[in-house]
């Protein structure tokens, strides 16, 4: 508790500079990430990060000086190199453009290692932290990272706001951004440097390996919840800038713990979250949305039973077994008795002893039910000129979807027929 | 001597990959390889602190586990939520490729492995972990041995799954048609890509498993379309990787998987700007 009253009051300026380093790069790779994103270039990310570690032992090779700023430059080339030679090889080759990703990445990073193991073998002593390109040195931001990085996240802001409409534009349509006259080229360039940018300053805090996850795993979560551009990049900006905070935090009150994996742990579980949890798009309220489908389905075709046994002569008023209802549709058992004890809770069944009546109510929904199905065999067969028993099992499926608008409309281009394709009255409700 | 133990294993690991790596590629899988092969790293992990040693058994079980859980992942995602493929994959293996760091750090007492050796492995001490049988009979290294014994496991799966293989890989509703399981094919693929990114773990590392598994075969695929010439010419494209690899780390002294990732993209970066030259002086006659 100390130590997180220690963490959070910044009174030591090293845990300050840490922090607002790590939320600066988690929001600044967050916003250009929902650009690759939407590009469908998620994995072009990876490359890059991976092809900045050979541009970074370049830069100190010819320089001899670590100063973020030559590294950064350094990193840029390279970075820049991998993207054009994707392109390369994807419009050259038959290659697909995963392949030419995983080329680019893996030879591009072994270059790197060997040209690092070679400087840290010279037994050059100034070499010494190069590594912590690998995983980050996010622990160990200091007042100037944080100036360079605060500059170059303002530069990338800056560009993203002055060009939002057009990169909205060629993320979403890039043919039609064409077609009116944009100067897609320079917008692709203009957005691929942003991406090498925030890239080669995001790996400082997390890592070439885990550098891919800073950029697209928070647009990946933030799309959970917005159709918005605006938003997305909004709520992709909080998680990159939470995760940041939260990392630092971590490797704080736990020393031995790496603050780049736990950023990243941070994401990942926002954005699983958001996967499985978001509202409308997420997983459980998809599974919530078959669930009920299911379940209308199920207690309508039950209800549909006793229209049919009720039509067959007996009368709508007659108690029904589980047994005679098993014998007119194929149905489990197990399914049969569920779907009798929901009817039974909307009221539109009621249970005398073993036996089940329809009620009043429950009669109306049948009719419904058994109207839509006979209507839609009545258009199938006299609209789309199909054979009487070719029409039936469309109408099965479509008699659950069809709604009160689509019913009248039915309804009229029939001219409110009164029996369907099988001689079958259609019944409407008095 | 050395040498010799270092090429001879760099190459065993490479026509593994070679030869997994040419069915990824043809199945548009590449990226997914390289998924798995940053994935198993939790798995290897927790497989260490349950067995507390580096039992190669029980490593290979928790890759392969993570390896398979990897994919169903990937798929969950791409197909339940709808998250688009490429994305699906950066979020999955970077996740538990962080978990593995995590993991390595909180255990970094009783977890002999660093995350350094993760990256880029050490195949320079192949040759110091020797297999001395109980007769005190020295065998050679151990890892030539795991590695024999991994690429005779893969040659012995291709030559049986050759047809099943084939037919899913290049016409997967055809092989549907023919009642062949394309899901059984999917995940023995993956598995067989597991294991062979944990043998070749601890020689070349996470991401050099990846430029072996997609290069050479990438290389072999820009001359030839026919899988059998395929395979083979990936097989040789790996060897001479291996081989390069080894001799331009002792000259710059620097890393062999490094070397090793370098030569195979020069090998690509030669047959691919051979191919374009041709191509214009066809165009231009």
């Amino acid at each position: 508790m100390n130590s997180t009253f220690q963490f959070l009051s910044f009174s030591d300026p090293n845990v300050l500079f840490v922090v607002l380093g790590t939320m600066i790069l988690g929001a600044s790779a967050a916003i250009v990430g929902c650009f690759s994103f939407l590009r469908k270039r998620a994995l072009v990310g990876d490359a890059i990060a991976h092809s900045i570690l050979p541009g970074v032992c370049l830069a100190f090779m010819l320089t001899g000086s670590k100063n973020p700023l030559y590294l950064i430059i350094g990193a840029f080339i390279t970075g820049w190199l991998s993207l054009l030679l994707i392109d390369g090889i994807t419009r050259t080759t038959k290659l697909k453009s995963d392949t030419a990703i995983g080329i680019i990445l893996s030879v591009f990073f072994g270059v790197g290692i060997l040209l690092l193991t070679s400087i840290q073998h010279s037994g050059n002593a100034s070499q010494a932290g190069l590594d912590k390109f690998l995983f980050g040195k996010a622990a160990s931001l200091t007042k100037d990272d944080v100036y360079v990085f605060g500059t170059i996240a303002l530069i990338l802001i800056a560009v993203v706001i002055l060009f939002y409409k057009e990169f909205k534009l060629i993320s979403f349509n890039p043919d039609y951004a064409k077609v009116i006259g944009l100067p897609v080229r320079f917008l692709e360039f203009m957005l691929a440097t942003i991406t090498v940018l925030a890239v080669a300053v995001g790996i400082q805090a997390v890592g070439v390996v885990l550098m891919a996850a800073l950029l697209i795993t928070p647009a990946s979560g933030a799309r959970f919840w917005t159709d918005k551009l605006s938003v997305m990049i909004l709520i992709a900006t909080a998680f990159g800038a939470i995760s940041g905070f939260l990392g630092s935090y971590i490797s704080y009150i736990a020393p031995a713990m790496p603050t780049g994996p736990w950023i990243v742990m941070c994401l990942s579980v926002l954005t699983i979250g958001s996967i499985w949890f978001a509202p409308k798009t997420g997983m459980l309220a998809k599974y919530k949305v078959q669930k009920d489908n299911q379940r209308k389905i199920l207690i309508e075709n039950v209800l549909k039973l006793f229209y049919h046994l009720g039509e067959r002569g007996s009368g709508f008023n007659n108690e029904r077994s589980v047994k005679d209802l098993l014998a007119t549709r194929d149905l489990r058992t197990k399914e049969l008795k569920r779907g009798l004890r929901l009817l039974k809770k909307e009221n539109w069944l009621r249970k005398k002893g073993n036996n089940w009546l329809i009620t009043q109510s429950g009669l109306n929904e049948a009719k419904r039910i058994i109207k839509l199905h006979r209507l839609w065999e009545m258009y199938l067969n006299q609209r789309l000129k199909l054979q009487p028993d070719h029409v039936h099992n469309d109408a099965e499926a479509i008699e659950h979807i069809i709604t009160p608008e689509l019913e009248r409309q039915l309804e009229k281009e029939l001219n409110y027929p009164t029996k369907d394709p099988h001689e079958s009255i259609i019944p409407y409700a008095e | 001597m050395e040498a010799f133990w270092i090429i001879l294993v760099g190459s065993l690991i490479a026509v593994s990959c070679a030869l997994l790596g040419s069915y990824l590629i043809l199945r548009k899988m590449a990226m997914v390889g390289d998924a798995i092969s940053h994935a198993v790293l939790p798995g290897i992990v927790i497989a260490y602190l349950l067995s507390g040693s580096r039992e190669t058994l029980p490593m290979l079980i928790g890759a392969a586990a993570l390896g398979v859980l990897t994919t169903v992942i990937i798929e969950l995602f791409h197909k339940k939520s709808n998250l688009q493929m490429d994305a699906s994959i950066g979020i999955t293996f970077t996740w538990l490729f962080a978990i593995g760091i995590i993991l390595i750090s909180l255990f970094a007492g009783q977890v002999d492995l660093d995350q350094d050796c993760v990256l880029y492995g050490e195949i320079a001490y192949v040759p110091l972990d020797l297999w001395i049988t109980d007769s005190g009979y020295n065998m050679g290294p151990r890892t030539v041995w795991i590695a024999s014994g991994l690429l005779l496991l893969l040659l012995l799966f291709i030559w049986k799954g050759y047809r099943g293989l084939f037919i899913t890989t290049f016409n997967e509703e055809f092989a549907k048609a023919l009642g062949i399981g394309v899901a059984f094919w999917h995940y023995a693929l993956m598995g067989a890509v597991s294991l062979t990114t944990v043998i070749s773990f601890e020689s070349v590392g996470a991401i050099l498993v990846v430029a072996l598994l997609i290069v050479p075969p990438a290389t072999a695929y820009l001359i030839t379309t026919d899988l059998k010439k395929m395979l083979l010419l990936s097989s040789i494209f790996g060897i001479l990787s291996a081989i390069g690899g080894y001799y331009l780390a002792v000259l710059i002294n620097g890393s062999i998987a490094g070397a090793i990732a370098s030569v195979a993209g020069l090998l690509f970066l030669s047959v691919w700007v051979t191919g374009l030259v041709k191509n214009r002086a066809f165009k231009l006659n």
